[in-house]
């Protein structure tokens, strides 16, 4: 280690996305060569922190950062990622940017090719200038080298497996002279097992060459591995800053989870020992981002059940993919009965409901009133609030009980609306959850899927849903199963929690049992 | 824990109205008003001029009611308006054809263009399903290209009936097909109204207004709530166990059917049929009048239907008169062109997404 500067330093760095503090007073250092593993559960502010070193302009538009960022010892503030790039800041994304039917050498040294004059471009400029291919392939050789990996730079971009992709991707950053620091984002998360071994190997390769790595992921062996140093953030803190060699995966898994929670919040309830509504067996769905690979789940009646997990493991794609929103298959039973995938109107005649965690999307008629929202379902599934007309010939639109239901939600959740012919849309997040639990509620169903209840919501409103939650789970002994990115959350309102980690079930716990259980199952079967 | 309920104070609630009311539609009624206070002043007969608006009200309204059911399952504006009255103009001609008379062959034409309206609307309808999202786009197309072949259709097909095809050959149908002796006026003649110059047509009316009371009937019944809802929000509505697709090619069928109805009452009125390319401009001032009316792409009452009929046909009857008397320059087409067009085009650039 050198006694110079280091390489990157940033002070109290601070962000804030409209009032909601995302970083606070986040302090680092890296030092030339030194590789760095980042970890922290979604949300935990690595992704917002990394936009900052590289001078993503949404940065700047949302406000900019507080704090300083120093590079070799110099402040630094960048515009735009050109900034960072010229500065020595390279990044990998977790999405590939490379262009299909171009070779490995191309991509890698895309409008940064060494040229060659020529008669016609001395006459008309340089724009004219030739490829020089021969310095083309040295350099990228060279880079390719640099990774102590073996990929045939002629390849073109589109034949090539995933992994290489990734190394083609790096080679591009490292290509440029000036690199000093490598942001990899998740980068080992499209890549097979050896794949991964690679890569892990090339960043050795890249340290021992003097260049500083920024490792974000999800799979904490291969950070023990590979890194000097861990950094652990939670809720937009450092909350751990320790040698790689000092620690192990039980240990950051805690770190990472281990929130501050009363204990006395925590579930206590005894798991009921009550008999199987649900069973699920061999379910797949197809779900961008959450595919589901192979899930095999008994839901016990009267229970809350809580499904967690990191984020793109499949956990949402459970409820969605029982409920008809994306193309699944498996078997799926419900109190003796097998319900048919892939057509919601099913599922919904057996009495199940679906909390949906796109709440605008899915959740919400947004230009329509509370009214219609919260009646709406129940109408078409249940024919309820409906005045039979000419014998039952005509269903007409029963306004008055429509508005006694809706004032009933309204009173009860505690919505907070002028009337309940107000538009959906005009209300706050948290207010609009409550409107989505009251159209699940109203449909009075037997089993109900609640699906990121609180999320992008304020504490006061995260409560109340909470509470709304237990309350209709006791008091009227239905089902429920709720899906949530925060284990701290599934803790104080489940009595069991499923986990899920590569597209299928790591295990069930009891939700008294100590968070540092439920991060190892979170990052035991990672994709 | 409930919000503060804000009272409004009169003028605020002037202004909230004025708003909502819109400036385009202002400007419209403004000049609307202008045009009825000129009208003695240039000479016009002031009842006559208001007799016409009326008179254009009732040929035209149906065809804008047309507008209602797509705009609320979300397939957008019925740019494809041509396919429904082509259904009308078979079903018309079929009608004369098989030798019905008097208000039988009004009624007669109601029945058989209702066979063609549900299939040529099925069909269009699946194919709208198709292209979510470019609906308005591919509705335009098919008007066009079913206003083509149509073209090609009224002179093969085998109509005989010598006073509606071409004298000379015997063959195909004439462009313009008078209705005296089947129903022109039947509906409007049914309880006229006349004192002095102002007639009132009030068969025609109550026509209209049946229909509109079965449309505002529809959107109050479960299905009707649905296909709003479809519109509003299709996910929302897959996820509440709705069948989208069918709800939308419903409403297409609706749309087509009523679009038979509209053009059998504009002959009924007009006194003519017209074939060949007059289909082709039907859609566009039905599209404005309603646009004129309040709706937006998405959204659209028996209100807008009301107002935007009246406000469009008001000014397309009224300027001629007026202008011609006062400058002796005939700029109704001119002027008809450009507050529909531009209606339409304002319209489209106030399409709001709902916002996911």
């Amino acid at each position: 280690m050198s006694n110079q500067a280091p390489l990157l330093e940033l002070k109290n760095i601070k962000k804030d996305f409209y009032g909601n503090q995302v970083l606070t007073d986040i302090n680092l250092t890296v030092r030339e060569g030194e590789v760095v593993g980042l970890v922290g559960e979604n949300g935990a502010g690595k992704s917002t922190l990394m936009k900052i070193l590289f001078g993503m302009t949404e940065i700047r538009e949302t406000g900019g950062y507080g704090g300083d960022v120093l590079i070799d010892g110099q402040k630094v503030s960048f515009n735009s990622p050109f900034d960072a790039l010229a500065a020595g800041i390279g990044m990998v994304h977790q999405e590939f940017s490379l262009i299909p039917g171009f070779t490995v050498t191309e991509n890698i040294l895309l409008n940064r090719e060494p040229q060659k004059k020529s008669v016609v471009s001395e006459v008309f400029g340089e724009r004219l200038n030739t490829l020089d291919r021969k310095a083309m392939k040295q350099k990228s050789e060279a880079a390719i080298e640099k990774m102590g990996v073996h990929i045939d730079e002629n390849m073109v971009i589109s034949e090539m497996p995933v992994g290489h992709k990734q190394f083609t991707e790096i080679a591009r950053e490292l290509s440029k002279d000036q690199l000093k620091l490598l942001i990899l984002d998740e980068p080992t998360a499209v890549l097979t097992e050896q794949e991964a071994q690679a890569l892990l190997k090339s960043i050795h390769t890249m340290s021992e060459n003097g260049i500083a790595v920024i490792f974000i992921t999800h799979r904490l062996q291969e950070i023990l591995n590979v890194c000097d140093t861990v950094v652990v953030m939670r809720d937009g803190v450092l909350v751990q800053n320790v040698p790689a060699k000092e620690t192990n995966v039980m240990e950051i898994t805690r770190w990472m989870v281990g929130r501050s929670v009363a204990e006395g919040a925590i579930s206590r309830r005894e798991p009921p020992e009550t008999r199987t509504i649900m069973s699920i067996r061999k379910l797949w769905v197809d779900m961008p981002g959450e595919t589901v690979r192979n899930v095999n789940l008994d839901v016990r009646e009267g229970e809350i059940l809580g499904i967690g997990g990191l984020a793109g493991q499949g956990k949402l794609g459970i409820p969605n993919g029982i409920m008809g929103l994306y193309q699944a298959g498996g078997t799926v039973t419900f109190d003796g009965q097998d319900i048919p995938l892939n057509q919601p109107r099913r599922c919904l005649d057996s009495q199940l409901a679906f909390v949906s965690e796109d709440r605008r999307g899915v959740g919400l008629l947004l230009d329509e009133s509370l009214e219609w929202n919260i009646a709406f379902p129940a109408m078409q599934i249940h024919d309820k609030f409906l005045k039979p007309l000419l014998g039952g010939l005509i269903k007409w639109r029963d306004e008055k009980a429509i508005n006694a239901v809706t004032r009933e939600y309204i009173d009860d959740l505690k919505i907070k609306c002028t009337s309940s012919k107000q538009k959906a849309k005009q209300l706050s997040g948290g207010n609009q959850q409550k409107v989505c639990l009251a159209k699940a509620f109203a449909l009075e169903p037997r089993f109900l899927f609640v699906s990121e209840p609180t999320r992008g919501i304020d504490v006061g409103a995260k409560a109340l849903v909470l509470e709304a939650l237990k309350k209709f789970n006791r008091e009227n002994g239905i089902t429920i199963v709720m899906i949530s990115s925060e284990l701290e959350e599934l803790r104080q309102v489940c009595d069991r929690i499923a986990i899920v980690s590569g597209g299928r079930i790591a295990g069930i716990l009891p939700a008294s049992q100590p968070s540092e259980e439920f991060g190892a199952l979170m990052v035991s079967s990672v994709i | 824990m409930s919000e503060l309920t804000h009272n409004p104070t009169p003028l605020e609630r002037i202004q909230s109205a004025f708003k909502s009311f819109g400036l385009p539609r202002m400007i419209i009624a403004g000049m609307l008003v202008v045009l009825l206070v000129a009208a003695p002043f240039v000479g016009a007969n002031f009842w006559m001029q208001i007799t016409n608006v009326i008179n254009r009200f009732t040929w035209n309204g149906v065809l804008v009611l047309a507008m209602v059911p797509m705009v609320h399952s979300g397939c957008g504006l019925n740019f494809g308006l041509p396919l429904g009255i082509i259904s009308g103009l078979l079903g018309a001609t079929l009608s004369l054809e098989l030798g019905f008379t008097g208000p039988m062959s009004f009624v007669m034409a109601i029945i058989l263009s209702t066979p063609f309206a549900i299939l040529l609307g099925a069909g269009y309808g699946w194919l709208l399903n198709k292209i979510k999202g470019g609906e308005m786009m591919i509705a335009t197309y098919v008007g066009f290209s079913s206003v083509s072949f149509m073209c090609m259709m009224w002179l093969l097909l085998p109509y005989h009936k010598p006073d509606m095809v071409w004298g000379y050959a015997g063959t195909g149908l004439r462009t313009t097909i008078s209705l005296e002796g089947y129903y022109d006026q039947v509906l409007a003649n049914f309880l006229q109204i006349k004192i002095g110059d102002l007639v009132i047509p009030t068969g025609s009316i109550l026509f209209f207004a049946l229909l509109a009371f079965l449309m505002w009937a529809f959107l109050h019944t479960k299905t009707g709530t649905a296909m709003t809802a479809v519109g509003s929000n299709p996910t929302f509505a897959k996820a509440a166990g709705i069948n989208v697709d069918r709800i939308r090619l419903l409403s297409v069928v609706m749309s087509t059917w009523l679009g038979a109805i509209g053009i059998l009452m504009y002959q009924q009125g007009f006194g003519f049929i017209q074939l060949y390319m007059a289909p082709f401009n039907m859609a566009l001032p039905a599209v404005s009048a309603i646009l004129i009316g309040g709706a937006s792409v998405n959204k659209a009452s028996i209100t807008n239907v009301v107002i935007g009929t009246i406000l469009f046909q008001g000014i397309v009857t009224m300027t001629p008169t007026v202008m011609n008397n006062m400058i002796h320059m005939d700029i109704s087409e001119v002027l008809r062109m450009v507050v529909s067009n531009g209606m339409i085009l304002y319209a489209l650039t106030r399409k709001t997404e709902v916002n996911r």
